[in-house]
């Protein structure tokens, strides 16, 4: 948990020497709080009380890196337990389960798929997150050789899945400088599974699915024998009880603040479901609660996009809309004679309009008003999507230098706005575009002389 | 042995218990739960989640073809439309009279009335009836509704802060259900609550609609709004703790996600599939932070949502 200003100034010396270069070791504390400065800053912290400091600051939930060389996701470090009491930070990470019993022109076929995968939404560019490679044939060979085969044909990240330490360890020296995450150390083969994590300093699963007391205790003898980046499996695959763990582990380790529950945890929710739309609906509420990472057992794009969108929404900070910086934009190549069109600047409506202007074949300016990143309706309920405010903003930004027809487009949820914009800005000509953005390649071949 | 502790939240309030239909009809409840959705180690989901088909009372022109090839025929009837959903196993109709819209046929009492007895002697369901959202029109054709179904305590909708008090009454007279719609905002939700309460209006005939943003589309404001509501009464507010109704159904099929049949990219996979998941994947979201009624519209969402209550509350 971030420590305060005030908790940091109790381990500190309290003799205001100001070799930090602040006045007081108390004005240095409220900056170290709020990260302005390091807390080596200070050179005579003693190392008892640099110790401490560490450990009360350390998040009650561990960030680990999944991934080296290559593709890198950062899973955990989460602090809230509900998304508006401040923002979700560490998206899930997906990854799609490959068994080293498919034929190999099997998983090729599957990992360039989703390898090359990427949706684009708002202006980002979703994908998936890489591979659980699994040691379904218990064999050795047939394992390295599905990680090999895997890696040839992607940088994304990578958890290998073998209960035998023998495989692992063939594996994972393969593909070491990848930091693949191992799956997983088990009650029965945990000292070796360990050294396998120590050697080649990979994040390691620590899996027990009896019950949380005894997940605990593995997890606990992981970090007390020097393996900190560890994911939690508690075999969360079922559709009952998953929201019941995940919860029990994150109020654990926020609420509680007990360490061994303290870090990101992996679920599997198509194991048990009875086809690819019931995995995919036990995904969707372990990307609301509270998973780390996913392995999904299915992969086809009609479902990825769906589940990156919630995984989008989901981990948006709520305390700010995702915003554009209002102006003119040119969309394709615009002329002097092209449409000059009016919308908000929340970047969902930004962005669908965009595009379907872009696909329309009419390059156009795009005008986008600030509306403190609110949409079209919603601006224009809270009064921030007005006739003043965007005569203000046609004039603020020259839009009418950028044109030669001095015509200006709405869109049509506000259509009512025409005669009072046409009021506000003499000699415009104010036309009203259709309600959704999709319509608007028609209405340009319908009223728009290119 | 570590042992763990159970994290069990000490919650004084729970979600009130409301009844559709009874008096000959079936009857669903909803609502009843003492923890957050889906939740068994701290306290009980009194009821499931319930799921409601969405029927319109003439037939839609703008709906998707994987819609109108599921449903065929039956959506020129309200009626066929209504016991095709009986079917496909809804457990509430909800009914949206489109037709009294000015711009859709600006039909008026009588033709709300037929449609009513249409579907409500049709199936032996609950049923929901909500109007075209412009105020006089609402309170024409709710009125005339409620008459038709007196006793059998339907959900009359929608009660928004400046047109509630002619639906209260007349849910207040015949005995059903008033739904209480606001835009995403937890202060209106629960203001518009106690002005039903003050109108007379008992806080077990309410249902809140807190507004549906779809997925892609809104759905973490709904998602969040929703969430505090439920927190809200969880902690023991009483006029926060009605059971809530999403439409996903109207707002997932309404993006281009579902709509657009051409020019998408390619990676956004295949239409129907993506159509069906968007809606499925809207409905849970929603569960998850509080939904106690999803209103739906593809038979197959339908089928893939009540199996994955089914199996989360077994
Ligand atoms: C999410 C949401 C919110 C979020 C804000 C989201 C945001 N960043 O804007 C929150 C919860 C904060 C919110 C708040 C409010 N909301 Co609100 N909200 C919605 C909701 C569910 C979705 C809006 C959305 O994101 N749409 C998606 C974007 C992409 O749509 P869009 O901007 O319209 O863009 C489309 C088109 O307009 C078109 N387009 C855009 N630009 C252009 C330009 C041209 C030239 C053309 C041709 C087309 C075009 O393209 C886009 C795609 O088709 C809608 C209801 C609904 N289901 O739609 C209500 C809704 C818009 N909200 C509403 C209201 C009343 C409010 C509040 C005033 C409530 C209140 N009193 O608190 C507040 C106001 C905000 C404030 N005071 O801060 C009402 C508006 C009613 C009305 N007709 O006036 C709605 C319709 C809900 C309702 N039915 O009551 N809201
Ligand atoms: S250097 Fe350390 S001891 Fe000196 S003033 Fe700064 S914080 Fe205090």
């Amino acid at each position: 948990m971030a420590l305060t200003g005030i908790e940091i100034y109790k381990f500190l010396p309290k003799t205001n020497c100001k070799k930090c270069n602040f006045p007081t070791c108390l004005a240095f504390a409220m900056k170290v709080a709020s990260r302005v400065v390091d807390i080596s800053a200070c050179p005579d912290l003693s190392p008892e009380s640099r110790a401490a400091l560490e450990s009360a600051g350390r998040p009650p939930i561990r960030l680990v890196t999944l991934g080296g060389d290559g593709h890198k996701v950062e899973v955990g470090n989460e602090t809230v337990l509900f998304r508006h009491e401040k923002t979700f930070y560490h998206p899930p990470a997906l990854l799609v389960r490959v068994k080293d019993t498919m034929p190999k022109a099997d998983i090729e076929k599957l990992v360039e798929e989703v390898d090359a995968y990427q949706v684009e939404r708002v202006g980002m560019k979703l994908s998936m997150d890489g591979f659980a490679v699994h040691n379904a044939s218990k064999d050795a060979d047939k394992f390295v050789q599905a990680v090999e085969a895997v890696t040839a044909k992607s940088n994304l990240v990578l958890m290998l899945m073998s209960e035998n330490p023998v495989a692992m360890e063939a594996a994972t020296a393969k593909v070491a400088s990848r930091k693949p995450l191992l799956h997983a150390a088990t009650k029965d083969n945990w000292n070796a599974m360990l050294e396998v994590a120590k050697k080649h300093a990979c994040p390691l699963v620590v899996r027990e699915t009896s019950g949380l007391n005894e997940l605990s205790d593995l997890s606990e003898k992981t970090s007390q024998a020097g393996v900190e980046d560890i994911v939690l499996d508690a075999g969360i695959n079922d559709f009952r009880s998953s929201v019941d763990l995940l919860t029990q582990i994150r109020r654990q380790a926020l609420k509680k603040n007990f360490r061994p529950l303290g870090y990101p945890v992996v679920t599997f929710p198509g194991e048990l479901a009875a086809s690819a739309d019931e995995e995919v609906l036990l995904a969707a509420q372990h990307i609301a609660k509270y998973a780390g990472v996913i392995v999904l057992e299915h992969f086809s794009p009609a479902v990825a996009y769906p589940l990156l969108t919630l995984r989008l929404n989901i981990y948006t900070d709520p305390q700010k809309p995702i915003q554009m910086a209002a102006g003119v934009y040119e969309v394709g190549a615009p002329k002097a004679e092209s449409p000059l069109c009016v919308t908000t600047n929340f970047s969902l409506t930004y962005f669908s309009v965009a595009g379907e202007i872009e696909a329309s074949g009419f390059p156009s300016w795009l005008l986008v008003c600030d509306t403190e990143g609110l949409s079209v309706l919603t601006a224009w309920a809270a009064g921030k999507f007005d006739a003043e405010r965007i005569a203000k903003a046609v004039k603020q930004f020259n839009a009418g230098d950028k044109v030669s027809h001095k015509s200006v487009i709405l869109p049509g949820k506000v259509a009512v706005l025409r005669g009072e914009l046409e009021d506000e800005l003499s000699g415009w000509k104010v036309l009203v575009g259709p309600p959704e953005a999709m319509d608007i390649g028609g209405f340009f071949k319908r009223t728009w002389k290119a | 042995m570590a042992a763990v502790e159970v994290p069990v939240e000490k919650w004084t309030g729970k979600i009130r218990e409301v009844k559709l239909g009874g008096n000959g009809r079936k009857s669903v409840v909803v609502g009843g739960a003492n923890t957050l959705p889906f939740l068994c180690f701290e306290g009980v989901q009194a009821h499931r989640p319930a799921v409601a088909i969405e029927v319109r009372d003439k037939e839609p022109r703008d709906w998707s073809p994987h819609l109108v090839s599921a449903w065929g025929d039956a959506l020129k009837s309200p009626g066929a439309w209504a016991k095709k959903a009986a079917e496909y196993g809804a457990d509430i109709v909800y009914v949206r009279l489109a037709s009294a819209h000015p711009e859709e046929g600006n039909t008026g009492a009588s033709e709300a009335k037929k449609t009513a007895g249409e579907v409500l002697s049709a199936v032996d369901l609950p049923v929901i009836f909500v109007g075209p959202d412009v105020a006089e029109k609402d309170n024409e054709v709710l009125v005339a509704v409620s008459d038709v179904a007196k006793g059998q305590r339907v959900g009359l909708g929608n009660c928004v802060e400046k047109n509630h008090k002619t639906i209260a009454a007349t849910c207040i007279a015949d005995g059903h259900v008033a739904i209480a719609k606001t835009p995403i905002e937890i202060n209106l939700a629960k203001q518009l609550n106690i002005l039903l309460c003050d109108v007379g209006v008992q806080p077990d005939s309410i249902l809140m609609d807190p507004t549906t943003g779809a997925l892609g589309y809104g759905l973490e404001y709904s998602y969040s709004v929703m969430e505090r509501l439920r927190l809200a009464a969880l902690m023991g507010d009483g006029m926060t703790s009605m059971p809530m109704v999403c439409t996903v159904g109207e707002e997932s099929w309404r993006q281009k996600e579902s709509k657009a049949t051409s020019d998408v990219p390619k990676v956004w996979g295949d239409h129907l599939q993506r159509s069906l998941v968007w809606e499925e994947v809207t409905a849970m979201g929603l569960l998850t932070s509080g939904a106690d009624i999803v209103v739906l519209r593809h038979p197959r969402t339908v089928a893939a949502v009540k199996a994955v209550i089914d199996k989360m509350t077994k």
